[in-house]
């Protein structure tokens, strides 16, 4: 169980970036997710696992109000981002993505260039002056998703040229670019084979320096790799959240204990 | 129950190499052959009536490729001249007298059958030259006019000598007149231009497709100025911003049913609305393009929601995430992405549009004009109103030119549908 090795944990002394309280969801008539209470760590990476269907994308999703754009979705409970309910009549969904930038499951540029695939975000919310300014945060976006070294010379090429890795990391600058303060990420590495994988999961890593990094993952081991915390959803319950290292080696609860050993899943 | 001997998971052990086994094998192989000789056959069967329908047009529509012209030397006789009046002069005569001193064994009695050799313009271009050059009275000049439509078809070897003289266009002594104009080498038969740069007329030999071409062209033009941008701005609506109710349901199937409406009820409901009602002009092209539009909004709507619907959601997810609105994300992503599909759907409706007759019937755009329009609002006919014009004439030389004119009208069915093709090739996108 080499993989499970239990990365070394800063103590969760971070505030609190998000703090969610008795989250419903429903999908029409479905209950897809039951009274969910969490606190997410400024500067952390917290990681959701669970089998399939257990509503941790759903829960992900309500971070930066994405449900709002399935129309049978309703949401319910109460939703703070540094204190400041997202649910509030008083916020705009759009610019709150803006400040909570999300990473989908499959690397999904535009098939516009690379340049134009980090500079949309700061375009659209008006975050430069001039060309210069634009220019500075493509570059420095790209640095970011540790992107930059490969793709410098070849910013008009387009970002659908690239491959599967290079691609989600564009989708990680793409993020980063309109300065959020988290980053969401649905399955991030899903679609990519074992050496792209190992590059993006450096780069959560590293990102962790500056943002608060959700991710949903069905890889345990990747879980355990780059998370701090852990929180493990079943049939749309938060079951167990603490940190990783807890979670893996005593879990509180026997269904965690049994998902963690491959017995439900 | 575990039978040790048993392999197979039946009730009893399978032999892949048994007749039965092969028997089922060889049925199925013979089923899938003739489905394949099914398929080959009905396309061989399509191809097949294509051919013929391209034989017999270009059979009978090469034939208006050429027209016939007689080179004759006529005299402004100061004798025939209105003083008061040039244009008023009696050009009939002088082309008369001309024809009698230059076709050999004719006499005066045999003037009105030699004028008959020449095309009715004969006489307006001798006016037109005189009006434009009033020193030529007294002189002679030499007239290249098309001959009409008897002499033309008899010079294309399409009258039949073995016909009963009575029953023939043209007589003996006519056939002998024209043999011996054509021994002095005054009858050629050049290029006929005049069917791309005239108007319609009576005459086969002076009749062209101007007029036709032009109110397609200003139709065409009305109708893509008013479906392509309603069609797409009602298809964007419904696809990316209406709600999901009933009511967006009832227009959804409607407009569907709209595609289907037989296209002589737009044409009539053109009539009651735009001629009757709003007291718009008859016969004009951009009435025409108005019925049109009608008829073609249907289809580019249609079009532009399956084209909007084949974006992947995921451009749209991305789009949404960097905190683009939704109307940004249908603007800036999802629009310009499904252009190409778009626009081939626009063209493809627009090609049907050219082809229609029945709308324009019914508002009058199978008028005899004999001027190509200047205007959208002028009288005109379009394609193929002028092929059901001419194929309804009596006229012989209108088959040939009929033929021919619904070669031209297929050649811009062929251009348009390859463009919406190029198209679509060129801006085809992998996601």
């Amino acid at each position: 169980m080499n993989d499970m090795r239990i990365a070394e944990r800063t103590v969760g002394t971070n505030a609190a970036k998000i703090s969610a309280r008795g989250v419903q969801v429903y999908y029409g008539e479905t209950h897809a997710l039951k009274d969910v209470d969490v606190d997410i760590l400024d500067r952390t990476v917290t990681a959701f696992i669970g089998p399939s269907g257990c509503g941790k994308s759903t829960f992900l999703r309500c971070l930066n109000r994405m449900n709002d754009t399935v129309a049978i979705a309703r949401v319910e409970g109460t939703i703070l981002l540094d204190g400041q309910d997202i649910y509030d009549k008083r916020i705009d969904p759009v610019q709150l993505r803006a400040k909570v930038g999300m990473v989908f499951q499959k690397p999904n540029p535009f098939p516009k260039s690379i340049y134009d695939n980090v500079a949309y975000g700061p375009k659209i919310h008006g975050l430069t002056r001039n060309k210069g300014e634009l220019d500075e945060i493509v570059e420095s976006s790209l640095r970011k998703a540790a992107l930059w070294n490969e793709v410098k010379g070849r910013l008009n090429d387009p970002g659908t040229g690239l491959s599967g890795g290079q691609q989600q990391r564009l989708c990680i600058a793409r993020a980063v670019a309109t300065s959020p303060e988290v980053l969401l990420m649905d399955e991030p590495c899903s679609a990519l084979d074992p050496i792209a994988t190992a590059q993006v999961e450096e780069l959560i890593d590293e990102l962790r320096e500056n943002y608060a990094v959700v991710i949903v993952t069905h890889s345990m081991q990747q879980a355990a790799r780059v998370s701090q915390r852990t929180a493990f959803f079943h049939l749309g319950n938060l079951v167990e959240y603490g940190e990783t290292g807890q979670i893996f080696t005593n879990p509180k609860d026997t269904r965690t204990e049994s998902y963690i050993t491959g017995r439900i899943g | 129950m575990a039978d040790a001997t048993q392999t197979g998971i039946g009730p009893r052990p399978v032999d892949w190499t048994s007749e039965e086994i092969g028997a089922r094998v060889r049925r199925r192989k013979a089923s899938e052959m003739r489905l394949k000789m099914v398929g080959l056959a009905a396309i061989g069967f399509a191809f097949l009536m294509l051919a013929i329908l391209m034989v017999s047009l270009i059979a009978t529509g090469w034939q208006a490729m050429t027209q016939t012209h007689v080179r004759i030397d006529v005299t402004y006789d100061p004798a025939l001249i209105n003083e008061a009046n040039p244009a008023r002069s009696n050009f009939r005569q002088m082309l008369q007298n001309s024809l009698v001193a230059q076709v050999p064994g004719a006499t005066a009695e045999d003037g009105r059958a030699l004028l008959g050799i020449l095309s009715n313009a004969a006489q307006f271009t001798m006016r037109d030259r005189l009006l434009a050059d009033p020193s030529l009275v007294g002189r002679t000049v030499t007239l290249n006019v098309p001959a009409s439509d008897p002499y033309d078809l008899l010079n294309k070897g399409l009258i039949d000598h073995e016909t009963p003289e009575e029953l023939r266009r043209v007589k003996d002594n006519e056939i002998a007149f024209f043999g011996a104009l054509a021994a002095q080498g005054r009858v050629t038969k050049p290029l006929n231009t005049t069917l791309l740069t005239s108007a319609d007329s009576r005459f086969p030999e002076l009749a062209g497709l101007r007029g036709a071409l032009t109110g397609s062209f200003y139709a065409l033009l009305t109708c893509f100025l008013l479906s392509f941008p309603i069609g797409i701005g009602a298809a964007i609506y419904l696809e990316e911003f209406a709600p999901k109710n009933k009511a967006s349901d009832f227009i959804e199937v409607n407009i569907n049913n709209l595609a289907a409406v037989p296209s002589v009820v737009f044409g009539l409901l053109g009539l009651a609305v735009f001629l009757n009602w709003l007291g718009l002009p008859r016969s004009a092209p951009f009435v025409g393009g108005m019925v049109l539009a009608l008829m073609t909004l249907p289809t580019i709507i249609i079009a532009t929601r399956a084209a909007l619907k084949a974006v992947p959601a995921s451009i749209r997810e991305a789009a949404l995430g960097v905190g683009a609105s939704r109307q940004q994300v249908v603007f800036h992503h999802v629009v310009p992405l499904a252009m190409p599909g778009i626009l081939t759907g626009t063209i493809i409706g627009l090609a049907q549009a050219l082809g229609q007759t029945a709308p324009l019937l019914l508002i009058g755009m199978n008028a005899f004009v004999t001027a190509a329009p200047a205007t959208p609002f002028d009288p005109a006919t379009a394609l193929p109103t002028q092929i059901f014009i001419w194929a309804d004439s009596p006229e012989r030389g209108f088959v040939s030119r009929t033929s021919a004119a619904i070669l031209v009208l297929l050649g811009f069915l062929v251009l348009m549908n390859g463009l919406a093709i190029f198209l679509r090739n060129k801006f085809e996108r992998k996601w």
